[in-house]
């Protein structure tokens, strides 16, 4: 069983939040994922930023930006998982790409050490990047750009260190689709609470509940995230199913306004923290009012 | 040729979008098997007949006299400019667009650098009548004005993206966040052989008429085939469809001449590639759906690209064309800013054609190429005509030394 298996035995409603890495500088980046924890996360899902974003609206967009204007890279960003104090799962969120090209270094620069010949033909693959995300501590991935048909040798990698690999269930993932998302996830499912890109909102889409309907079979911890903005909407998303909530651009909003205004690390710290508290609170008092679940077997 | 089951093209290709998307995709897959493929319900005749009636097909192959008188060999221009809109890009988009209509969908969104795309899709859809929102990078709405115009004359409303560097992958970008929000009755009909399987096989095949025709004709014209067809390349699509038909032809040269900015180096701590030679000097990767070679840090952050002309400026290449250089079947070769420009006015004034900046890449190729490897007889893919470029070319060529450029300065 993994760490992050163990959360979802362990609570009621998980409380997933998620920062970009580097956002808006190292130092504070550290001390927001820090509070994170002490407000009860139960998994940080860490973004690593890539220049592509394709799945995020505007808010994390411009996190990317920041962290990417202050030289974030992959490495740093495991140096910092090295350095966080923190006693919960961590799941890495990035794009395809950098995992790929991380593996493709590493094997360009070992074929040059052995030989001086030309690149190897092999296929390098993700395993050298989860390899290194594991040594730093590194829980699980979540890649948005991988969809199950490309993610054998990524799956492979997380098997062999460990690690867990989060789907994503879309509103229109429906019949073999979901199916195929339900057997591949580990740790949980990402269920999609709206089509769409990351944003904060203020409501409960349709989109979610019929999403948690369709999914109420299957016996899998459900994550809901895409627009989770307050107690209140992590407790009706709890209420209507959910096993969690996940939520990025409602905390990256709060980390963006100390940068615009000037606040101290220390006060945008102090109110990640509220928020975090505001969060995990609603989806507990969401679980309490949510229909008894089946009997695991 | 054929993508496999996976819809690779070698190690090439492939599905990697959000999930969101995933169901689109695969919708899109099965009515291109059906409607493309196989003609059901007659797509591929109406389509046929309205790239005729509508579009202006076939277009001509041009002996260029002078052209060739300099180059010493034969040229052949396969005048794409001539088609409706300007450029090669009606091809597709009508291709799109009609079989948007055959799935069903009412809507349609498109990204767009040069805005040749976007004003493609713009006509097939008001053609069509359906709606239509197209994504144009800020940067390339102030360089490519007229497009913008002429895209709302035809009734689609014109999105400006303001992130990055407001070119074509920052629009790419934005049409697939638009398209995973409104997947459901809304068709995206990418611009290029790029993007997830099966946009690069069935974009192919909207655009593979062009070597159609070119083969054809040039059997028509010299009794046999070309030595070689050069066109030129930033995502790819009037590349592989000017170089389709010829694949198999192993005695044809198949040469892509792509965009080599202001320089071919990669000035990796401000990101930027000053080119958009992806096939000769990226290294492959993930972006935009598919695995191809990209303009990337040895991070794997993708590099802003540069080119003169929007229409090649992009970090990336469609994954068949990939593939195709990978195995030697198509060579890459580069132009850089300078002699595009040189290739535009010499053009415009051998030939009378005022042609895209984009088409103009491969134009100056002959210049610079052996003359042996070209051959005797040359397709040149003259994949659009510059009207779109005329307020570009004034300020780019002001700025530089082009021999052959005429006085642009503005009468008083």
């Amino acid at each position: 069983m993994s760490r992050i298996d163990e959360v979802f035995e362990d609570t009621e409603a998980a409380f997933v939040p998620y920062l970009a890495v580097g956002d808006p500088d190292v130092e504070s980046s550290v001390a927001y994922i820090e509070a994170l924890a002490r407000g009860g996360a139960d998994v940080i899902e860490l973004g690593l930023p890539f220049s592509e974003p394709i799945a995020e609206g505007p808010t994390i967009q411009h996190a990317v930006v920041r962290s990417l204007d202050a030289g974030m890279t992959p490495e740093k960003f495991f140096e910092v998982v090295e350095r966080l104090d923190v006693d919960v799962p961590l799941v890495c969120m990035t794009y395809y790409n950098l995992v790929y090209q991380y593996g493709r270094r590493e094997a360009q620069r070992a074929s040059e050490r052995a030989s001086g010949d030309a690149a190897s033909s092999e296929e390098p693959g993700p395993e050298p990047f989860v390899r290194r995300a594991a040594e730093a501590g590194i829980d699980g991935f979540v890649i948005p750009d991988l969809p199950v048909e490309e993610s054998g040798p990524l799956r492979a990698a997380c098997d062999e260190h460990g690690c867990d690999l989060v789907f994503i269930a879309a509103p229109t993932t429906r019949g073999d689709r979901l199916t195929a998302a339900v057997e591949e996830t580990s740790g949980y499912l990402y269920v999609q609470a709206r089509l769409g890109v990351t944003s904060a909102r203020d409501d409960v889409s349709d989109q979610t509940t019929e999403s948690l309907d369709r999914l109420a079979e299957y016996d899998i911890p459900k994550a809901v995230g895409f627009g989770i903005s307050s107690g209140e909407i992590a407790r009706e998303v709890v209420a209507a199913g959910a096993d969690g909530v996940i939520v990025g651009s409602a905390l990256v909003d709060i980390v963006a306004e100390g940068h615009e205004s000037g606040e101290s690390t220390t006060e945008v710290a102090e109110r990640l923290e509220a928020k975090a508290r505001e969060l995990k609170e609603g989806a507990l008092a969401g679980a309490t009012q949510r229909a008894p679940r089946p009997e695991r077997p | 040729m054929a993508t496999d089951e996976n819809g690779k093209f070698g190690r090439y290709g492939g599905q990697y979008v959000p999930e969101a998307l995933m169901a689109a995709v695969e919708e899109l897959d099965d009515a291109y098997r059906r409607y493309v493929l196989e003609n059901e319900d007659g797509f591929v005749d109406e389509f046929r007949e309205r790239l005729r009636d509508f579009g202006g097909r076939p277009t001509p192959l041009q002996h260029a006299d002078r052209l060739s008188e300099r180059s010493g060999f034969d040229v052949y221009l396969k005048r794409e400019d001539l088609l409706h809109g300007g450029a090669h890009k009606l091809n597709n988009a009508l291709g799109q667009c009609l079989l948007a209509k055959y799935m069903g969908k009412e809507r349609i969104v498109a990204e767009t650098g040069a805005g040749q795309h976007g004003t493609a899709t713009a006509m097939a859809a008001a053609h069509l009548g359906m709606e239509c929102e197209v994504y144009m990078g800020e940067r390339d709405i102030n360089r490519q004005r007229p497009n913008v115009f002429r895209m709302r004359l035809n009734g689609a409303t014109v999105n400006p993206v303001t992130t990055g560097r407001g070119t074509l992958k920052e629009a790419i970008n934005e049409t697939m966040r638009e398209w995973a929000t409104t997947v459901e009755d809304t068709h995206y009909v990418i611009g290029s052989v790029v993007g997830p399987h099966p946009f690069p096989a069935m974009v192919r095949d909207f655009q593979s008429v062009i070597g159609e025709e070119a083969r054809r004709q040039t059997q028509e014209k010299i009794g046999g085939l070309p030595d070689s067809v050069v066109a030129c390349a930033g995502g790819g699509s009037n590349t592989m469809g000017a170089f389709d038909a010829f694949v198999e032809d192993e005695s044809v040269s198949l040469v892509a001449v792509e965009a080599g900015g202001s320089s071919l180096d990669v000035d990796e701590e401000a990101g930027v590639a000053p080119n958009s030679a992806s096939l000769a000097t990226g290294q492959e990767g993930v972006l935009h759906g598919a695995r191809t070679k990209l303009l990337q840090d040895t991070a794997g952050q993708i590099l802003e690209s540069h080119s003169v002309s929007s229409g090649l400026d992009y970090a990336g290449v469609g994954p068949e064309l990939a593939n195709l250089v990978d195995e030697g079947r198509v060579t890459p070769v580069s132009v850089d800013d300078d002699a595009a420009l040189e290739g535009f006015h010499r053009l415009s004034q051998l030939e009378g054609i005022i042609p895209a900046l984009e088409s103009a890449h491969a134009i100056a190729y002959l210049d610079r190429a052996d003359p042996d490897d070209l051959g005797d007889s040359v397709v040149v893919n003259l994949s659009g005509r510059g009207d779109k470029d005329l307020e570009s070319v004034v300020e780019e060529t002001e700025k530089r030394d082009i021999g052959n450029a005429p006085e642009m300065g503005v009468f008083e």
